[in-house]
């Protein structure tokens, strides 16, 4: 396990060149931590997620920020992202990564729970399911079961996932950052899909305003405390469904307290990306991904999209 | 497989909090209306949704699931609600009175009514419920040892199990049961001629008569229903048609009118029309019960528009239950509930004037 005790605020202010992690008033912060030359190996991925999620939640040091995210005491579940297999989920060594750091910041292995829908998902995705040497658990929904009340806002009526509902105070939300063929791109907001029953419903319209609406359910607005989104080989085209044609080395992590303006960010990651290879705007492909708007509008106010709103922290 | 006729043999409430993981492979088929496209996507041909899904992922109904490119049902032979119902609860009115119908579902639907009375077994996924395994053959069989008249596919949509309600027709006919099928009728037109010509009759959920009702409360669209339903009128399929009236969401005179035009002009007026009385459900239960008054204010547009047969549905005991005679007015089949009193038919004529009432009143078509 790498320690990030002491060593950290140094070399993070390091990182942040120009002062860019430097918090402007009333932002939001989407921090981005890349490695370009070569891909991660588990140490440096980790030191990248340290340094995303230390900017993301404006602390100097990475552990303070871990332990301003979670609390002794608390189960904290991990929702990844895994119907995609292997190669198009969530990495497991930045979800292992996580998990070092939540217990170094006091969350013990039996608190912590890696969840996403089906647990054949997550096996498939290359997780250790069931009595875990570490204690850390790890379960699909259809292994915990959802609640029997509907959950509803909006456009939606849901039954939630009890591992959110019962199990969990906290949720880290560890999507992929990648294209959708329906909704356009895929990555915070939409991965709380994985938390109700019948996702299927709600990909009309691009996922306006549904993705804002599940969103807004009262369990996951309260207990999602924090984003890291896996950017380390994200997918342009063809998503949701890996496509390794499709992938690019971006090497990266994002991470925010601010779903919104993750999305916002990350769909413009991809926009460039596209750009750059001649492939036209998701608009122009018909689907834009009209609900990141909507869910900062006035009835959602889940976080920013207006770019003069975000503060992006490359660090 | 003997059941009395109120023994409820699969409960339709789901194990939301077990979840176990089943074995499926016994429920899965590969779907028969779908389109192959390039990079393991498909293209879904059931239904007018016409859904595109990739590798791994499933349609909007939930049922169904492509695999590697080949798009499967999930839901042959996976029953997770079984009755025996009177034929009259479907409700029809004009098929066998007073018979029995062996009752099924499987979990899925392809649209989400928000009034939906099923919907702990029509928005989920199969394996959110419990369910049984009921082959075609053993269906058709525990129908006729309960003495059904007929198999009803009802209370989700059977579009989304349409492979088994195509293999299970097969095996009732075989064995001398009917088939009749209760949908909303979003379907597209091949998949309902091949229903057509298994199943015997269909009672089609005609939830308004407007495209914005259909689009917010729905979820789907209006103008395929309509297809729907001349296309069985077309193909001479017995058919009666639902009308769930909803305060202020599709109660205006307006809509009646052009509901009642519609039918009369398109389907013809002796076409079966039931207005049913709404009851709070689901996501709509904030709106109050639907007033009677307003139900016959309903049949009374109907009526006027020229339609022969118009019925009151859910309220007990209204006289709009029974069928009436349209040359003399007397009753030819008198109902209480789901109970039918009186049947005065001879060979599909009414026995007081002889006029030929249209229906399947011996399971056969009489029109």
């Amino acid at each position: 396990m790498q320690s990030i005790n002491g060593s950290s605020r140094r070399s993070l202010l390091r990182a942040c060149v120009g002062g860019a992690c430097f918090s402007l008033p009333g932002k939001s912060r989407v921090a981005i931590a890349r490695n370009p030359a070569a891909p991660p190996d588990a140490s440096h991925l980790a030191a990248l997620v340290d340094r995303a999620v230390a900017a993301a939640c404006n602390r100097d040091a990475p552990l303070e920020a871990w332990k301003s995210i979670a609390h002794p005491g608390e189960t904290v579940g991990l929702k990844v992202n895994c119907l995609s297999g292997k190669g198009g989920s969530t990495s497991i060594a930045l979800v292992e990564a996580v998990c070092e750091r939540l217990q170094q910041a006091g969350i013990p292995p039996r608190n912590i729970v890696i969840w996403d829908r089906l647990t054949s998902d997550l096996e498939e995705a290359g997780h250790r399911t069931g009595a875990r040497k570490d204690r850390i658990r790890c379960l699909g929904n259809d292994e915990a079961g959802y609640e029997s009340e509907l959950a509803v806002f909006g456009s939606v009526g849901s039954l939630l996932s009890n591992t959110l509902t019962r199990t969990c105070d906290a949720v880290i939300n560890l999507p992929v950052l990648k294209d959708h063929g329906i909704v356009g791109v895929t990555m915070a907001l939409k991965n709380l899909f994985g938390a109700i029953h019948n996702p299927n419903k709600y990909h009309l319209n691009g996922g306006d305003p549904y993705v804002a609406d599940v969103y807004m359910l009262p369990p996951i607005r309260q207990k999602v405390r924090l984003t890291i989104c896996d950017a380390l080989a994200p997918q342009y085209e063809g998503g949701p469904s890996y496509m390794p044609q499709w992938v690019w080395p971006y090497r990266g992590v994002l991470a925010s307290r601010d779903p919104v303006a993750l999305d916002a960010t990350g769909w413009r990651i991809i926009e460039r990306k596209r750009a750059e290879l001649g492939l036209k705007p998701l608009g122009e492909m018909k689907r834009e991904p009209l609900y990141i708007a909507r869910a900062a509008d006035a009835r959602h106010r889940i976080g920013a999209n207006d770019p003069a709103s975000i503060e992006i922290l490359e660090v | 497989m003997a059941l009395d006729r109120r023994t409820f043999l699969v409960g339709s409430i789901p194990s939301m909090l077990a979840g176990a993981a089943e074995s499926d492979a016994r429920f899965v088929v590969e779907a028969r209306f779908y389109e192959k496209l390039p990079y393991k996507k498909i293209k879904c041909k059931l239904c007018p949704r016409e859904c595109v899904i990739d590798d791994r992922e499933r349609g909007y109904c939930g049922v169904r699931e492509n695999r590697g490119g080949t798009y499967y049902s999930l839901v042959h032979s996976r029953i997770c609600s079984l009755h025996v119902d009177p034929i009259e609860k479907k409700p029809l009115f004009h098929f066998a009175p007073g018979s029995l119908a062996f009752s099924v579902a499987t979990a899925g639907c392809n649209v989400n009514c928000k009034m939906c009375q099923n919907w702990e077994i029509s928005q989920v996924r199969p394996e959110q419920v419990r369910n049984v395994y009921l082959p075609p053959d053993k269906l058709a069989e525990a129908a006729r040892e309960n003495r059904c008249v007929s198999i009803a596919y009802t209370y989700n949509d059977p579009v989304v199990f349409c492979e088994y309600v195509l293999d299970a027709a097969e095996a009732g006919r075989a064995a001398g049961v009917k088939s009749v099928v209760i949908t909303g009728g979003y379907i597209q037109e091949e998949p309902l001629k091949q229903l057509c010509r298994r199943v015997d009759a269909v009672k089609v959920d005609l939830k308004a008569f407007s495209e914005k009702f259909y689009k917010e409360v729905v979820n789907g669209e209006l103008k395929p229903v309509l297809n729907t339903l001349a296309t069985l009128r077309k193909l001479g399929k017995w058919s009666e048609i639902v009308y769930l009236v909803i305060p202020t969401l599709n109660d205006s005179e307006a809509e009646f009118k052009g509901l009642a035009h519609w039918v009369k002009s398109e389907l013809g007026p002796d076409v079966p029309l039931h207005f049913s009385q709404f009851h709070p459900e689901y996501l709509l239960k904030d709106l109050p019960p639907t007033p009677v008054e307003t139900l016959e204010r309903a049949k009374a547009i109907a009526d006027a528009e020229g339609l022969h047969y118009v019925y009151i549905g859910n309220i007990p005991g209204h006289p709009a239950e029974s069928t009436y005679c349209p040359k003399c007015r007397r009753a030819v089949v008198e109902r209480a509930g789901f109970t039918v009193k009186a049947v005065h038919l001879n060979h599909g004529r009414c026995q007081h004037c002889q006029e030929a009432i249209p229906g399947m009143w011996d399971g056969s078509l009489h029109s």
